[in-house]
């Protein structure tokens, strides 16, 4: 991988579907490595299209998408809104998916998937079923299971939205100390205002129909992101702009 | 929290099945009465202590005719598990051979099997027509309810497993089938009651006598006869062994599904 080079390019990316509604339009967007990079925007702005086409599950109808990633089956990490595990595999079972889709036996892998499990705060629920858990524990197994692969990326879609708040905040606290453990860069999508602050360094504000960027805001990565942080006036004057800005973009008055 | 007391456990359970088992008492009671009471012949009417006392009396002949219409039934239900589930499988890899083998399998399960039964009995010994005909009902739902699980895996584990670019095989292996289970096991109950049905058409069909006799045949024969408690304690038999296999496959699939019926659980 070439540091200077984003990992993903989208140039005027579109994408139109075959009823003829317009997903997303003129998209431009670049991840550099070891960003954590968040697409905030109402229903229906096509967040969650851009994380499908990045991870190649649709093409695009327009423009160009370059990936810098290596190829093969590790490449990119998905976590979807729902934890979405299998309902009749263990815990360690769902962890291990990607590496044993891969051909990687049991033995093996499973230092790797005991790691990961440790790592979420999950190490002695290996052998539990996906059904005895809370759904903050499956969503930790979600993310277990991607980062197994060890991808260079990792897209996250609204993964914290059907959990409660305080589950939230714990888990937007521990995928923060996991991703500066493991470097692995961040696609994370959300429509919470909040959430796109505390955890991003720069966010994509977006509007809808067609799916569109509105406006991108960086912010200070210096600032520690902690139970401070979310009571601090920068997070105030952030969620201010960040709000604003999604407001404004509804309302066609940026572009 | 105290613990449940045996006399509360005992008052539940007396909620939830005191009452049909009373009404079922009550009403073998009633017909017991009207039988004794207004002197009905038995060749009417015979009253349940009748039933029971031929049912024990007659057991060298409904026995191994009950034993002759489960083999057939299992023998039958078998052959649909594999046929059934292993088409729903090919029709879920190939889409024209679903186009080009779903037609047959309509055609033969909405022609009755009573109609088909005198045609497969020219072709066929009768206890080879009796298993096919046991077979062709209980075939389909399977067939259907295996394609529709098959078909019906997530969405987003499906993406996933496109994502970790997961061969035709492994997504068939770790993903399609596990999500069929649910499917087919709801299927196999259906198709349990089927085939003993079918193979009790069939066997009325054939009319075959002499040892490989099926408890279909014994029915009509005591009908003939007018042995009408005879008749009473064959249907019996066949009523407690189709109760007997829906609970048994009801309790296979709890079973087997048990630890990761995850919306039901989290309902609870």
């Amino acid at each position: 991988m070439n540091p200077t080079m984003p990992l993903i390019s989208l140039r005027r990316l579109g994408k139109t579907y075959a009823n003829g509604t317009t997903a997303l339009d003129n998209i431009d967007l670049d991840v550099e490595a070891g960003a954590l990079l968040t697409l905030l925007g109402p229903s229906g702005c096509g967040k969650s299209t851009i994380l499908r086409l990045i991870a190649g599950l649709e093409p695009p109808s327009r423009g160009t998408l370059l990936r810098d990633l290596p190829a093969g089956r590790r490449a990119i990490g998905f976590v979807f809104q729902d934890a979405t595990l299998m309902p009749w595999a263990n815990v360690f079972d769902n962890v291990f998916l990607g590496l044993r889709l891969q051909g990687v036996s049991r033995p093996a892998a499973t230092p790797v998937v005991e790691e990961m499990l440790a790592l979420v705060g999950l190490a002695h629920e290996a052998g539990r079923f996906p059904r005895e858990l809370s759904g903050g524990m499956r969503m930790r197994v979600s993310i277990a299971r991607a980062l197994a692969m060890r991808p260079p990326i990792l897209l996250m879609d609204e993964p914290f939205a059907a959990l409660d708040e305080i589950t939230r905040f714990k888990l937007n606290d521990d995928l923060l100390a996991l991703q500066s453990e493991l470097k692995t860069t961040i696609v994370f999508v959300t429509h919470s205002v909040y959430e796109s602050v505390y955890l991003s360094r720069r966010i994509a504000v977006m509007a809808a129909r067609p799916g569109r960027i509105v406006k991108w805001i960086d912010l200070d990565a210096s600032l520690p992101r902690d139970k401070e942080f979310r009571v601090s006036q920068a997070y105030t004057q952030y969620c201010a702009e960040v709000s604003n800005a999604l407001q404004e973009g509804q309302n066609g008055n940026l572009i | 929290m105290k613990p449940l007391q045996p006399s509360s456990e005992l008052a539940r359970w007396m909620t939830n099945y005191g009452p049909p088992v009373l009404v079922f008492l009550g009403a073998l009671a009633a017909w017991e009465a009207y039988v004794r009471l207004n002197h009905v012949p038995p060749f009417i009417l015979p009253a349940p202590s009748l039933v029971l006392q031929t049912l024990v009396d007659d057991r060298n002949v409904l026995l191994p005719a009950l034993a002759v219409t489960l083999e057939t039934t299992f023998a039958a239900l078998l052959a649909a598990i594999v046929g059934g589930a292993g088409l729903a499988i090919l029709f879920s890899q190939w889409r024209w051979v679903e186009r080009s083998f779903l037609p047959f399998a309509i055609v033969l399960q909405v022609t009755p099997v009573i109609a088909i039964a005198p045609l497969l009995l020219i072709y066929l010994e009768a206890p080879q027509a009796v298993l096919v005909c046991a077979f062709l009902v209980a075939f389909f739902p399977i067939l259907s309810n295996t394609a529709l699980g098959l078909a019906s895996a997530d969405r987003n584990l499906t993406d996933l497993f496109k994502l970790y670019r997961a061969t035709r095989w492994q997504t068939l292996i770790h993903l399609r089938l596990p999500s069929a289970l649910p499917y087919f096991l709801g299927g196999l109950r259906i198709a349990g009651g089927l085939a003993l049905i079918g193979a009790i058409v069939a066997e009325l069909a054939a009319g075959n006598a002499g040892k490989g006799a099926g408890l279909a045949f014994r029915i009509a024969e005591a009908g003939y006869r007018l042995n009408i408690p005879r008749m009473f304690a064959g249907l019996t038999l066949i009523s407690l062994a189709g109760i007997a296999i829906f609970a048994a496959l009801a309790a296979l699939s709890k079973a087997i599904l048990g630890h990761w019926r995850m919306n039901e659980a989290s309902r609870r």
